[in-house]
């Protein structure tokens, strides 16, 4: 073939190991019939998920679910931030703290935190003058094992994002007369943000379905309310099917969120 | 002497390597000082120690005739506290050889950021004044940028600003043309010969002989961490006492754009 006749010819693409369509139309079919198979399975009854979908206990949980997800966001930003703060301190002792405080809650499952604090009485009958079991509600312990487990994840993802800041800036700073505090508010934690957002988004997933696991203290939430439901009527999979509809609305809206996060940040 | 910046017997190691092994430096108020030596000289190592970036092993710094970094106290010389530390480096500004801008603020918020957020000042009297400092670096045009969308002598003259922005007593220079393009050297180079006009009282770490000799009062040349030589500019670049600071000088000639590993 003459060169100079080359760039007339049809380019053609190199094709995968199988057409778009081809794999399109057994993953339709496959999925199609499982589908089937469980929508008009005579064991399931559409009437009771409908039911149970919208009522009142299901509302709550979802409600405790939210709140208890954001509560374990918040305590663990706050506490994950001290303790990445501590992590590059001068202060050997406070890296060795932080670094035990990682070790420690991160080795141990979150649901056996989630129980110890539940039965917290049994170590420690009364704090203070009020009986534990009366300051520690399911919520509270929930709310604890949750928080206090997660602090030590963000801790890494926020140290991360502390590491994406070039330490000459920081030593900017300090030479216009900040402190090391101020050069951290000022300086690396806004820049630290736009690294962070991703990891922090896949951690509020985790979070999010991770609260279902204080179903095993009744702690109220989606999981505990479906349990609670299916305890009476038997209907097992219908209410797991609840659960697993608002888990998925929950995590979209969660999605949605991350990306217009995302997107104001990078402006 | 009095004001002006005093460094006394600094020592400083990395791990088993003694970096400074005592150095004295007296800048006199509106006097420019380039010290000069090879790599791995110190050279920079006592800039951050003389703001106190790096804690001193040994010796002190005084700016204004206030100690930095500590305070003397029943015969001991014990650090002070941070915000203390933080109150005693405003005397000094430092312009840094890879610019070390705030890279998520505009040019503009990089030189406000200091007077407002430390010294508290009235934000609107800070942006006039800082709009000022702009223009006397010639970037007045280039205010609402981020640093990424700036050259490197830009960026360069938006640090100078950021310093300048503080009013410091003196102003360290930390090598801030090495990073540079050889084309955008001069622009900086201008903004800091107008400092010196301006009667700025500067200690220039620099590779730039040339510039030494046409700005500086007094040339340091440092080696292995000691003073090997100091005294008027015009007498050290030209008939320097000592045969390293000699054989230092004829190198960085022979070589004028390389980096300066031996002397």
């Amino acid at each position: 073939m003459m060169l100079d006749t080359l760039h007339t010819l049809e380019v053609v693409r190199r094709r995968g190991f199988a057409s778009r369509w081809g794999t399109g139309a057994v993953l339709v079919v496959v999925v199609g019939w499982l589908a089937y198979t469980v929508v008009t399975s005579p064991n399931l009854d559409w009437v009771v998920i409908g039911r149970y979908f919208f009522s009142t206990p299901v509302m709550e949980g979802v409600g405790t679910t939210l709140v208890l997800t954001f509560a374990t966001l918040g305590i663990g930003l706050v506490l994950g931030a001290v303790l990445a703060m501590m992590r590059q301190a001068r202060n050997p002792v406070a890296v060795a703290a932080a670094s035990a405080y990682i070790w420690f809650f991160r080795g141990v499952p979150l649901v056996v935190q989630i129980v110890f604090w539940f039965n917290l009485a049994l170590l420690f009958p009364t704090l203070g003058f009020a009986p534990t079991n009366a300051v520690i509600t399911p919520f509270l312990a929930a709310m604890l094992g949750l928080g206090l487990h997660e602090a030590a994840y963000l801790a890494e993802v926020i140290r991360g994002g502390f590491l994406a800041v070039p330490r000459g800036q920081v030593d900017a700073a300090l030479t216009i007369g900040m402190t090391p505090a101020q050069a951290t508010r000022a300086i690396v934690l806004p820049q630290s943000v736009r690294v962070i957002l991703p990891a922090l988004g896949n951690q509020f997933i985790l979070i999010l379905k991770g609260t279902s696991l204080v179903s095993v203290i009744g702690g109220g939430d989606l999981m505990t309310r479906a349990q609670q439901i299916y305890g009476q009527n038997y209907q097992v999979i219908a209410l797991l099917l609840v659960a697993t509809g608002w888990y998925l609305v929950l995590v979209s809206l969660a999605g949605v969120g991350q990306r217009f996060l995302e997107r104001w940040a990078a402006s | 002497m009095s004001g002006g910046l005093r460094l006394r017997g600094l020592r400083k190691s990395f791990g088993g390597l003694e970096v400074l092994r005592g150095v004295d430096l007296d800048v006199a108020p509106g006097e420019v000082v380039c010290v000069i030596g090879p790599s791995g000289s110190g050279k920079s190592t006592l800039l951050r120690c003389a703001n106190h970036l790096e804690p001193l092993d040994a010796g002190f710094v005084q700016v204004d005739d206030v100690l930095v970094g500590y305070e003397l106290r029943d015969g001991r010389l014990h650090e002070s506290s941070e915000r203390d530390i933080a109150r005693a480096r405003l005397r000094m500004g430092m312009v840094f050889q890879q610019f070390n801008l705030f890279s998520h603020l505009t040019v503009l918020r990089n030189v406000t950021l200091g007077p407002v957020r430390v010294l508290r000042r009235d934000p609107v009297e800070v942006e006039r004044e800082a709009r000022d400092l702009l223009a006397r670096v010639g970037l007045t045009e280039h205010a609402d940028k981020l640093p990424g969308q700036l050259s490197g002598g830009q960026q360069q003259r938006v640090a100078i600003a950021r310093a300048m922005a503080m009013k410091p007593s003196v102003l360290l220079f930390d090598e801030p043309t090495s990073a540079l393009d050889p084309e955008l050297v001069g622009e900086v180079l201008a903004v800091m010969r107008g400092l010196a006009a301006q009667g700025m009282t500067m200690v220039v770490v620099t590779h730039e002989i040339g510039f030494a000799a046409e700005v500086a009062d007094t040339v340091v040349f440092m080696a292995d961490g000691v003073v090997v030589e100091t005294g008027p500019a015009d007498r050290v670049l030209r008939s320097p006492d000592s045969p390293r600071t000699a054989a230092f000088l004829a190198h960085v000639r022979r070589h004028p754009d390389k980096e300066t590993d031996h002397a």
